[in-house]
């Protein structure tokens, strides 16, 4: 396991922006939002992700302005850190360890030097409970600083967004079930306001959400029913009273007062941001069809911005509550993936069912969503209990001209109706286009469907319950002037036993059909050549090996097993007993991916058909069973030389867990490349080359090799150097200009020879080298000392100093370069 | 419990009338409500919210305001005329005409020493408040337009009137009108061309006004400038009754009622206070067209004939009848009167008198016969002989007898042609229970003995208690025709020796009214039940309490049973079984048995069902004295009648509802 441990998985993309509450920062210019472990920020205006702050090594809990200063954010995360970032530049800048998971983080400018975060009743660290505790950051010029200060504030809270500051943060304002708590900091004295559960006339007033009004005291809560309840004299026992709106017929999800308090944003399952005005309750504004329930509102620090955070993975930015300026959409993920994982093999995009009625084109290399093909192309009708045409599968054939997909709707009391779409790409629009609609393709539910790969053919293959397979083609009609459509070529079936899945060879020249318990093979002349069989247990997944093992068919079985055969001589090559719930093949490789589960867990295994031993294993990869997976071609071929990690070389696996969070496995080499790419934008991106800039590089060079390895660790996450540092950040988190001073001046002198320069950089980098590996034991020991969580994966935090240090190498050699051409200048 | 054979009654067509105006007197925790048909109720908000008094109504009076006078009640209406009742005697004292058009509202000043009142013609009226009767003074600064509200600055300089489409400020003393013209605006959209009216005014002692007017609004004016502070737009229609204590309270026409509070931005600083709409409370389904607010409580009545009492529970310590919410719909007193012999049935309606004959098991009832009244009195009390030979009502100004003589499915009804001269009026009539007498409570709490014959009614006696001087609202008589016991509103009970004519004893004084009161066929021991849920049973022939009584006093009666929000209307026995007591209210019938034990604090009160699932050996030990039937509901009287048969009188309040006029449409969501 040691040496896997270089694989993780990770949240990569497609992982929720919805999570919490995101940030507009205080120039409105972006937009920040908690993204799987990292922090995302997004331009508001341009919808473009503009950095992405990695560092977390758990999921991202909360993101707050740091009151103090307008240019960063603290993140805090189920790792049990709170962050600091600089986001202009992607920088960070301080980590403080609380030893905690943290559910949320809530700041007050008048609180300087505290946050208040959510973490688990401290007694139990698996409980339901939770606790607002208040963290005092320790002035400390480290960049790692261990904050171990902490005060309770309230006990029992609802672990996420539901707690607001009040006026001038005199008082903290949270709502848990049917209690609002609100604690004055100065008479450290705490009020409870209980409401009725009451369940008569409908009602229910479990409080969902809080706002506090940021100039008045009036405390504005939302409660199941739809209700919000305007709360004011708080601080008196029986004399407080409330006033009550209502406009949400669903639970009122998030309520947010602006920034001056003149109004309240209320939002819920409706789609629709409701903006009341304060004091004029009975005016109120509505923003509707934004499209899916909101989760949570922002409102910038002027007021100008809104956003709203949406259910279905998705943020809108709205100027002025008038105008929708921009969507930042992610992965949309339903309560389950119908289709299956798809990849598109023009666009390289994860396809799979979005928006209802809607297959989605997800680019997992820019994690931005491509687009939408309305696939129903009918109105979909936001109300439960209606039963409404739902995507349920989807394939492309080799080329990506052809899309196939099946719709079904199932009534109760009418039978089952079922469409079969084929779209064929449209090099004008850059779109698919709707070719032919097959009403009722097969009389029950479509089991699958594949393109066959043959060159020649352009076919598709469709199994159903009904006990048949079909086979579709496209015949030219030229006589007509419609062109090219879809028809059913070929009707077959097996002892009306119903088929379960289906496989294409490689070639297109077999077709395996898994009937039950017995796997046919059929040759394109729809000849039935053979049938393997290998009872018991009905057929799950069929697969055909690829390139160099491409004699051999996979299947698994419900009943545990997973067997081979091989397709020369028509007999079972291997079988073991293991409980596969998905098979997958890598189409650019010969390696298969077999996710089993046990016992509550999923394991993973790659292995090639044609070898006894296992490319990859990991046990114990998540919870639950996963439900789909599949593997994406990279962009650019990885060059890893691990031999546990070559499977990953040309294609990455994608799975879903139970969760519906989308995970994949990254290696050490990759997160270096990645690394190593953002640094090269960094370079890219500043402005001309200076001799200055050399210069200090050069100095900053010499003064590596003294610094201790504290000052070497300062620039391990970001993997910079000293000139970018010097260059790239802000002059508030510089150190002080005398400093800075002594040191540039110092690097004026280039007095040393010439003949001592060859010489030194070697020395430098052996000197450097160990200092870094130096501070990378000492970072290792830190971490134990911490006893941070076991949930640390170390692999990203040990790949850094590594790639820093290839980095850095290579950094020297073109500043070794550039100092001849400078001493040239000099010279001149 | 015993069986009885039921007439289930729901042919009495009682309608309540819609209240539109409502006067709190704080001194003596008395509110007066005057409703449509012109009929003045005063409650006892010190006593359960006991509807102590009944003026009847006239055709031809109207009430569109009402005001207290330290004790003294005056009444507005758009007939002109300014009223002041008499409330010993139960009838108007004087009116008086103020020549100024149909009047919109009358108001006092917080000194007692002036009233004012607004007319149609737009004049604002000051009247001086004399010892006996009241005085015009002089007009304010006559105006274009009907003056509709009025409210008096404490201070009583200054007095601020609402009219069409504008606020005005009076100074009284020169009675100009000053600078301040606040104009209203109209409302939205189609009624831009309609007239604002500006239902009410609150003239608050910092100068600040609020007013409610037909668009909807409430709106805070600064009195000095004559500026707006503040516009709430509270609903669609109209807004139509404000009232103010430490807080505003607003009703509109669509039910609600609706809070305002006058609450600092901030918890720290107390000064920038600002009106915040805080509550909204909807109790009503009609309009809500008259408000008082109390110490502990909102008070609301309207359209929808119901008055409501809506404590607000941050006055509250804990949880008591007192911070129970009440509705108060039917009076509490009697309108239906059985004759237990003959199985009559007779109703009272303010302006007419039904009469209805039992039938047998099959559930034949019969329409006898209804007597309409002329004139435009209506009717204050009737009454209606055991035997079923005599019926008697009184209205204001008369008192009517009819010999009414059945055979079979007819009936002659005769008025009796000449009553004795001194029988003007009736606050209660009674007939003894051989039918010999009439007794008919008169002025001063005295009672009337009119002796009945076939040939002529004669003038014997007048009954005359020692001290009393409020009028007698409940009697009743033994079977032997012994003994009469009067109850007036002093909470006083005298008794009378009829066959000696006069006073046998007085009940001791209990601090509550007594809401119904019955004697004893056999023993003549007296059974009381007071507003306040408490029971006494007094021998006459001992002149003390009994020993029941005692002990039910010592022990203390049930919470479950304190805590009831109506008070008992009617006490009768059972003669069959001497150790029964039947009496009910508006949404139970009860049974106490004297001879069972009575129920502590830990036992469970409503026991029946409890009863029925156990078994018989069981039961004994699970009885208690209190036996109660929430079966029926709504009950306006039962009366047992002598072939053991329970009549029930039902009134369903939702056949109330329906009669009444369709409310203000408003949209509900998702129909």
């Amino acid at each position: 396991m040691v040496a896997h441990a270089e694989i993780r998985v990770v949240h990569l993309s497609g992982s929720k922006i919805n999570f919490r509450e995101p940030v507009i920062t205080n120039d409105s210019r972006f937009l920040l939002c908690a993204s799987g472990e990292s922090v995302k920020v997004y331009s508001s205006s341009s919808e473009e992700c503009v950095h992405d702050l990695q560092g977390h090594t758990d999921l991202v809990s909360g993101i707050v302005r740091n009151p103090s200063n307008h240019l960063q954010v603290y993140s805090c995360s189920a790792d049990g850190t709170v962050r600091l970032w600089d986001f202009t530049d992607g920088i960070l800048i301080k980590t403080f360890i609380i030893g905690y998971p943290i559910y949320s983080i809530y700041v007050s400018e008048n609180h300087g030097g505290v946050v208040f975060v959510v973490v688990p009743m401290a007694n139990d660290k698996s409980s339901e409970l939770f606790q607002l505790v208040a963290v005092h950051l320790p002035l400390s010029g480290d960049q790692e600083v261990e904050a171990r200060e902490l005060s309770a504030v309230l006990c029992d809270v609802s672990p996420s967004g539901a707690a607001s500051f009040g006026r001038k943060g005199e008082y903290i304002a949270a709502v848990k079930g049917l209690q609002l708590e609100v604690f004055f900091f100065k008479k450290q004295k705490s009020h409870r306001f209980f409401l009725k559960s009451g369940n008569k006339k409908g009602a229910k007033n479990a409080f969902t959400c809080v706002s506090c009004h940021p100039k008045e005291d009036c405390i504005a809560t939302g409660h199941e029913d739809g209700k919000i309840r305007l709360w004011r004299n708080f601080n008196q026992k029986k004399e407080y009273t409330y006033s009550t709106l209502h406009w949400h017929h669903g639970a009122v999800n998030t309520l947010q007062f602006t920034p001056e308090g003149t109004n309240l944003l209320s939002g819920g399952i409706e789609s629709v941001l409701v903006q009341w005005h304060y004091t004029q309750e009975n005016q109120k504004d509505f923003l509707p069809r934004l499209g899916g329930a909101i989760t949570h509102i922002a409102v910038s620090p002027d007021g100008s911005l809104f956003c709203t955070s949406h259910s279905d993975n998705k943020i809108t930015i709205i100027q002025s509550c008038v105008k929708v300026s921009a969507i930042i959409q992610g992965l949309v993920k339903g309560e389950g993936v119908r289709t299956d994982l798809t990849i598109d093999p023009r666009s390289k995009a994860l396809v799979l069912n979005g928006k209802p009625g809607h297959l989605q084109f997800y680019s997992l290399h820019r994690d931005k969503l491509l687009y939408n093909l309305d696939i129903v192309q009918q109105e979909y009708i936001h109300e439960e209990g209606l039963d409404q045409f739902e995507v349920v599968k989807a394939a492309f054939d080799t080329r990506g001209d052809w899309l196939a997909t099946v719709e079904e709707r199932t009534q109760k009391g009418s039978e089952l109706e079922i469409n079969l779409k084929l779209w064929v790409y449209d090099e004008q629009t850059q779109s698919f286009m709707l070719n032919t609609t097959v009403i009722a393709p097969h009389e029950d539910q479509i089991t699958a469907m594949c393109f066959s790969p043959s060159p020649e053919t352009t076919m598709l293959v469709t199994i159903s319950f009904d006990g048949h397979f079909k086979a579709w083609l496209l015949a030219d009609h030229s006589d007509t002037k419609e062109g090219a459509s879809w028809s059913c070529d070929f009707v077959g079936g097996y002892h009306h036993l119903k088929p379960g899945c289906c496989c294409f060879s490689a070639d297109g020249s077999l077709l395996a059909v898994g009937f039950q318990e017995v796997v046919t093979v059929w040759s394109p002349s729809w000849e039935l050549l053979t049938t393997l069989s290998q009872p018991p247990g009905a057929i799950r997944d069929l697969c055909f090996g690829r390139l160099s093992c491409s004699k051999y068919l996979l299947g698994t079985s419900t009943k545990n097993q997973l067997c081979c055969w091989n397709l020369l001589t028509c007999s079972l090559e291997w079988s073991t007993p293991v409980d596969v719930s998905l098979l997958q093949a890598d189409p650019l490789s010969e390696n298969m991916a077999a996710f089993c589960s046990q016992s509550g867990c999923s394991d993973l295994f790659v292995f090639k058909p044609g070898e006894p031993r296992p490319l990859y294993s990991q046990k114990a990869l998540c919870t639950g069973k996963v439900q789909r997976a599949v593997f994406a071609p990279r962009d650019q071929m990885l060059e890893s030389c691990e031999e546990h990690a070559q499977w990953l070389n040309r294609s990455q696996l994608y799975f879903f867990t139970q969760h519906m969070d989308l995970m994949t496995f990254s290696t050490k080499t990759e997160e270096d490349r990645l690394l190593a790419s953002s640094k090269r934008l960094m370079v890219d991106d500043s402005v001309a080359v200076t001799p200055f800039y050399l210069l200090l590089g050069k100095h900053r060079q010499h003064q590596e090799a003294l610094t201790n390895p504290m000052a070497e660790r300062i620039q391990l996450p970001q993997g910079s150097i000293a000139i970018k540092e010097l260059l790239y950040t802000p002059a508030h988190v510089l150190p002080s200009a005398s400093f800075l001073c002594s040191m540039f001046v110092r690097s004026l002198l280039i007095s040393s020879s010439s003949a001592s320069e060859e010489k030194e950089p070697v020395e430098e980098e052996m000197e450097s080298e160990e200092e870094d590996s130096e501070g990378e034991a000492e970072l290792r020991d830190a971490r134990q000392d911490l006893g941070g969580s076991a949930a640390w994966g170390p692999g990203e935090e040990l790949g850094a100093p590594a790639l820093t240090k290839a980095q850095e190498r290579e950094l020297r050699r073109v500043k070794h370069f550039d100092h001849s051409w400078l001493s040239s200048v000099l010279e001149c | 419990m015993g069986e009885f054979k039921v007439h289930r009654v729901r042919f009495f067509d009682y309608m309540p009338t819609a209240i539109r105006a409502m006067a709190f007197n704080a001194h003596t925790e008395r509110l007066a409500l005057g409703r449509m048909d012109g009929s003045v109720e005063i409650f006892n908000f010190a006593d359960r919210y006991f509807q102590e008094k009944v003026i009847p109504g006239k055709d031809s009076r109207s009430i569109e305001a009402l005001c207290w006078v330290g004790g003294r009640l005056f009444s507005a209406g758009l007939n002109g005329e300014i009223t002041e009742y008499d409330l010993e005697n139960l009838r108007p004292k004087y009116s008086l005409e103020a020549y100024g058009g149909p009047i919109w509202t009358i108001t006092s000043n917080s000194q007692g020493a002036h009233l004012a009142i607004g007319c149609e013609d737009g004049t604002v009226k000051l009247f001086e408040v004399l010892e006996e009767s009241i005085q015009f003074e002089r007009n304010l600064d006559r105006q274009k337009g009907r003056i509709i509200s009025l409210s008096w600055h404490p201070s009583g300089t200054q007095i601020a009137a609402g009219m069409m489409d504008m606020i005005r400020v009076f100074d009284v003393p020169t009675g100009e009108l000053k600078t301040a013209m606040l104009l209203v605006d109209r409302g939205f959209g189609g009624s831009k061309s309609r007239e604002t009216v500006v239902w009410s005014v609150v003239f608050l002692s910092d100068y600040t006004i609020i007013s409610g007017d037909s668009a909807g609004k409430v709106q805070v004016w600064d009195g000095h400038t004559g500026t707006l502070v503040k516009t709430h737009l509270v609903t669609k229609w109209d807004v139509l009754a404000l009232s103010d204590e430490s807080s505003v309270v607003v009703g509109t026409s669509e039910g609600t009622v609706i809070q305002f509070q006058f609450i600092a931005p901030t918890l720290q600083q107390q000064q920038d206070k600002e009106w915040v709409r805080t509550r909204t409370f909807k109790n009503h389904t009609h309009d809500v067209r008259a408000l008082a607010e109390i110490e502990t409580a909102i008070v609301s009545g309207g359209m929808d004939t119901q008055l409501v009492v809506r404590p607000l529970l941050e006055k509250f310590d804990e949880r008591s009848h007192a911070s129970a919410l009440r509705k108060i719909q039917f009076p509490h007193r009697n309108l239906v009167f059985c004759a237990k012999k003959a199985g009559l049935l007779l109703f009272q309606f303010p302006g007419q008198l039904e009469l209805w004959r039992l039938g047998e098991s099959d559930g034949h009832v019969l329409f006898l016969c209804d007597i309409c009244l002329q004139g435009e009195d209506h009717i204050c009390c009737s009454a209606l002989s055991s035997c079923g030979g005599w019926l008697a009502y009184s209205t204001m100004s008369s008192v009517r007898l009819y010999r009414l003589q059945t055979d079979n499915n007819d009936i002659s009804i005769s008025k009796v042609p000449k009553l004795p001269k001194i029988l003007r009026s009736a606050h209660q009539l009674c007939f003894s229970s051989d039918s010999s007498k009439l007794f008919a409570a008169s002025s001063q709490s005295s009672v009337l003995v009119i002796a009945l014959s076939q040939s002529e009614c004669k003038y014997v006696h007048t009954l005359k208690p020692k001290s009393g001087q409020q009028p007698i609202h409940l009697m009743t008589n033994s079977v032997d025709g012994k003994w009469l016991a009067t109850a007036n509103s002093d909470c006083e009970i005298h008794v009378y020796n009829v066959q000696k004519l006069k006073l046998h004893c007085i009940v001791p004084v209990y601090g509550s009214c007594p809401s119904a009161m019955g004697i004893h066929p056999t023993t003549n021991n007296l059974t009381m039940v007071h507003a306040d849920q408490q029971i006494f049973e007094y021998s006459i022939v001992e002149k003390q309490y009994t020993d029941w009584s005692r002990k039910l006093q010592k022990q203390g009666l049930h919470n479950l049973w304190l805590d009831r929000d109506t008070p008992v209307t009617h006490v009768t026995f059972n003669p069959k079984n001497p150790e029964q007591i039947l009496l009910h209210d508006m949404h139970m019938f009860c049974i106490i048995d004297q001879s069972l034990p009575l129920p502590d604090q830990k036992t469970q009160f409503y026991n029946q069902m409890t009863l029925r699932s156990l078994s018989e050996q069981e039961r004994p030990s699970h009885l208690h004295a209190f036996k109660i039937c929430k079966t029926f509901q709504d009950l306006l009287s039962v009366s047992l009648l002598d072939d053991q048969s329970l009549v029930m009188v039902e009134r369903p309040l939702l056949a109330i509802t329906c009669q009444l006029p369709a409310p203000v449409r408003q949209k509900k969501f998702a129909t």
